[in-house]
């Protein structure tokens, strides 16, 4: 299994946000945009960051933003938004982030080959740089090795 | 051995703790079972569990247990998971 195509309209460059919460809520945008989830998707992962911190901050400079499998997700996708500049979530070790990475999925038992794949992507690599440097959809969709 | 990686959905980032540490317990020839959890099922999903792995956020939500709780800082450092892992099984 790779990751599901993330079309023009599930990516955002260089987006100016003041706060993580307008990070966040760029990527539901995107995640709107591209079909992939209702924009009530977003406040469910703004909710999710109030209720338990930002462990979504996975590693340094990277936001895994994502709420629970729920009726607000039409199907299994990633957005990617990537901010002009970094914007601290308050966690201990991983912030500024600069790249938001926001997923949707529908049933919670078919999340695990689509993590694995972002695994399979982003272990011990400079796959976070590289979309922080990104500079076109084309780029992202290298990067992520994703279809458009 | 029963390994659990907790986070506040269930989806995301505990399935990226799973998938990971599977790799590395894997790769240093240590069989368990990972399963990824959220906190609303922590103490079903988690009993008799020997390790929980987790983000600095959920430490003092997971509260007393007997399993070693491994904070883990970025999730893909395998490096960090594997001496974590390591450590914790002494």
């Amino acid at each position: 299994m790779s990751l599901p195509a993330v079309p023009a309209e599930a990516i955002l460059l260089g987006v100016r946000v003041d706060d993580w919460r307008e990070a966040v809520r760029a990527a539901g945008s995107a995640l709107t945009a591209a079909g992939i989830a209702d924009p009530s998707y977003a406040d469910e992962m703004i909710r999710m960051i109030e209720e338990h911190g930002p462990y979504v901050v996975i590693a340094p400079g990277l936001a895994l933003a994502h709420a629970r499998p729920g009726p607000e997700v039409r199907e299994d996708g990633i957005a990617v938004v990537t901010l002009a500049t970094p914007v601290d979530f308050g966690h201990p070790y991983n912030d500024p982030v600069s790249v938001v990475l926001a997923l949707a999925v529908h049933a919670s038992d078919t999340h695990v080959a689509l993590v694995a794949e972002l695994a399979n992507l982003f272990n011990d690599s400079t796959a976070i740089a590289d979309l922080a440097a990104a500079k076109s959809f084309d780029d992202v969709q290298r990067i992520l090795g994703v279809p458009a | 051995m029963k390994i659990v990686a907790i986070c506040g959905a269930g989806i995301g980032s505990s399935g990226i703790l799973k998938v990971n540490a599977e790799r590395v317990l894997g790769r240093l020839g240590i069989e368990a079972d990972v399963t990824a959890a959220h906190l609303a099922t922590l103490t079903t999903d988690a009993a008799n569990a020997q390790i929980i792995l987790t983000s600095p956020e959920f430490v003092d939500a997971i509260g007393k247990t007997n399993a070693d709780v491994i904070v883990v800082h970025n999730y893909f450092d395998t490096a960090e998971l594997t001496r974590k892992l390591q450590d914790a099984l002494g």
